[in-house]
């Protein structure tokens, strides 16, 4: 098992046509995953290599059965996009889009509280089940199929972790970025429990960074209720304080969002705590 | 995107929530003529800067007569005033608001801004005007007045009474603030903002309810739909290699340690840094190149660290994941042919064809110094500053 996309997930990409879209659908397609439709108004009836290109996501999914949608659409469309594949029945919606403004989020999430999907992101890498289904910009071939779950806020950074897991030998179950704007639609405890449920996972990896209470409250969550192990590492120790460090929800404000306070949690709540990224791949193959 | 008091209150008018009467003014005589045009005293001057805390930095001072006026404006115009949030170095005035003052008989405070936990607009309320927040959350949180307004419903009359409520606005002015707090979420929703912070809003003798002070923050990321809001923008006021840095998309954080930093990606970026921390040095700067950085964006961030004089080696830490290690490693000797680099520079390069890009940086023959990998890399950079 893995959580939330395996090897019978159907996904459909929003702007396919695009730079982007076509790019990263390819890169899809070549990892394994089954992309079965793009969606980009204007274009439908045409096709980006072999897959077919609608105008609606309601069409898309009419048509192909597509399950999955992965947006890579300017930010400006992020929200509506979002939107559009919800109310089309998508069930995992991964949105890359990096920049939608926070007020169109904030309605996009309550937008969301009335259908059954689960959002990841915005402004994230995505997800991937190692060797079965690759939903997002993340390089496919430094994963390797195992038993770690890894959840961040980030995108090269989790790369970095998950290449030094896989260098020594741990595969992983699922790994998920949530990424790193204040209002998202996955948190931490979303992906949390799941993991604690999936079988196959045996260990987490959790990669925070400043701003916001999230890590804290996912120490509470991992204390109250798991009894996997969890290495936790957090960015963003030196980040001065009322500074967006490049991620929209990375900011200090005031005396909230440090990261002290977040490695404090971590350590509270029985999370091994990493403290040097370098050696993040040799802490997890101590603990676990 | 942050903007001046004057600014925030001019955009408070045009939404008819009250603020005293003033004006912006960028020299003496222009002060003097603004406080004449106010038909009375006393007149309050304060320093326009993008940070809090004027009041006890000495920047916000009030004057009975003309001739305070003309000495308070000389005091305080090209000033470096220094308060918590600027840093130790201060900050340059050039601007003055020149205010009436207020017979003012309670100070509050009220603010509104996004909650990420919940995705929704919060009021923020607190009858201890004049005092941070975070001061009163932390001592006495019960006197917090809070209040999350549906997005998709916007605010309601029950809202406005219970800040109103809240705060004991006296009955003859409750009309005012429930129309100032309404006013003041249309405008919040409208421009697309992250903060709006009135400390202190007062309740004067008459009771009239005005906004004293104005602290506005815009979210970067809508501005694309505000484009008269953009004009507003100071430049006077940001670091001039952040303004170069912002003209290429790069996300640049000028800091005060020596050792440069070019990363791709946010989290690997902030990340970096720490490891610089940790191994005895200290960052010159944040620097995300974005996750699949050009070389020409490599180029620019190469350019704008390098013009910095406090930086004395530079970092490149890349993980090379759809950018491929060989592409970026030709951007790098590309780049460094062209700027010219006289000190150290530490590369440390993973993921996508790794190897081709190691044989291309040391067929380069310049003076690079690989990194295997991140513990090497920031020993090496280390020892190039220690």
């Amino acid at each position: 098992m893995s959580i939330f996309v395996n090897k019978d997930t159907r996904l459909l990409v929003q702007g396919i046509t695009g730079n982007e879209g076509s790019f990263h659908a390819r890169q899809c397609i070549e990892y394994g995953t089954k992309v079965v439709a793009g969606v980009t108004p204007g274009k439908g009836g045409q096709k980006m290599d072999a897959v077919p290109v609608f105008n609606t996501v309601a069409q898309a999914v009419n048509q192909t059965g597509a399950d999955a949608s992965m947006i890579l659409v300017p930010p400006p469309f992020g929200a509506d996009a979002i939107m559009e594949a919800a109310d089309a029945g998508c069930k995992i919606i991964v949105a890359i889009t990096e920049g939608i403004p926070i007020l169109d989020m904030v309605k996009v999430k309550n937008f969301l509280a009335t259908k059954k999907c689960r959002l990841i992101g915005p402004n994230c890498p995505g997800i991937i089940t190692p060797e079965e289904s690759k939903i997002g910009i993340m390089p496919g071939k430094i994963h390797k199929k195992g038993s770690i779950g890894v959840i961040s806020r980030s995108g090269t950074l989790t790369y970095e972790v998950v290449d030094q897991l896989t260098k020594l030998g741990m595969g992983q179950s699922t790994c998920i970025g949530i990424g790193g704007d204040p209002v998202n639609g996955t948190n931490f405890i979303d992906v949390l429990s799941a993991f604690q449920d999936d079988d196959e996972t045996t260990a987490i990896v959790m990669v925070g960074e400043i701003g916001g209470s999230a890590e804290e409250e996912a120490a509470a969550y991992i204390k109250a209720n798991m009894t996997k192990p969890v290495v936790g590492f957090i960015a963003g120790l030196t980040a001065p304080p009322g500074r967006r460090m490049g991620h929209a929800g990375a900011i200090i404000s005031g005396a909230s969002g440090t990261g002290e306070a977040k490695i404090q949690a971590f350590r509270d709540n029985g999370i091994h705590v990493c403290e040097n990224l370098g050696q993040i791949g040799r802490i997890c193959k101590e603990v676990f | 995107m942050k903007i001046h008091e004057y600014q925030a209150k001019e955009l408070f008018r045009k939404y008819n929530v009250p603020v005293p009467e003033g004006k912006a003014v960028f020299s003496v005589e222009e002060a003097k003529e603004a406080a004449k045009g106010l038909g009375g005293f006393p007149v309050v001057v304060k320093a326009q800067i993008h940070a809090g805390g004027r009041g006890k930095g000495g920047g916000v001072k009030l004057a009975a007569s003309m001739e305070e006026v003309e000495t308070l404006a000389n005091e305080i115009l090209g000033m470096t005033l220094v308060t918590h949030q600027t840093g130790p170095e201060g900050k340059l005035v050039q601007k003055l608001l020149i205010e009436s003052g207020q017979k003012i008989e309670k100070e509050l405070y009220l603010s509104l801004l996004v909650d990420r936990a919940t995705a929704s607009v919060v009021i923020m309320a607190s009858r201890e005007g004049g005092m941070e927040i975070e001061k009163v959350a932390a001592e006495t949180p019960e006197r917090i007045i809070k209040v999350q307004v549906d997005p998709l419903m916007g605010i309601q009359g029950y809202q406005l009474r219970q800040v109103g409520f809240g705060l004991e606005i006296p009955a003859a002015a409750m009309k005012q603030f429930s129309g100032l707090l309404s006013n003041l979420y249309k405008f919040f929703v409208a421009n697309d903002c992250s903060l709006v912070e009135i400390n202190p809003l007062v309740l004067t003798s008459d009771n009239q309810v005005l906004a004293l002070d104005a602290k506005v923050d815009f979210d970067s990321n809508a501005l694309y739909r505000h484009k008269d809001l953009m004009e507003l923008r100071d430049l006077d006021e940001e670091d001039p290699l952040e303004v170069e840095a912002s003209k290429f998309n790069l996300n640049y954080i000028n800091l005060d340690g020596n050792v440069g930093n070019i990363v791709n990606g946010a989290g690997l970026a902030m990340a970096t840094m720490d490891i610089i921390k940790n191994a005895g040095a200290t960052p010159a700067n944040f620097m995300d190149v974005g996750g699949g950085a050009s070389s020409e964006q490599v180029e620019n961030a190469l350019r704008i660290i390098l013009a910095d004089e406090k930086v004395k080696a530079v970092l490149i830490n890349i993980f090379g994941g759809i950018l491929r290690c060989d592409i970026f490693a030709q951007g790098v000797v590309d780049a460094a042919r062209k700027t010219n680099i006289n000190i150290p520079v530490v590369i440390r390069m993973e993921g996508t064809n790794v190897d081709e890009g190691k044989k291309i940086l040391a067929q380069a023959g310049l003076d690079l110094t690989p990194a295997k990998d991140l513990s090497d890399a920031a020993m090496k950079i280390a020892a190039a500053v220690n």
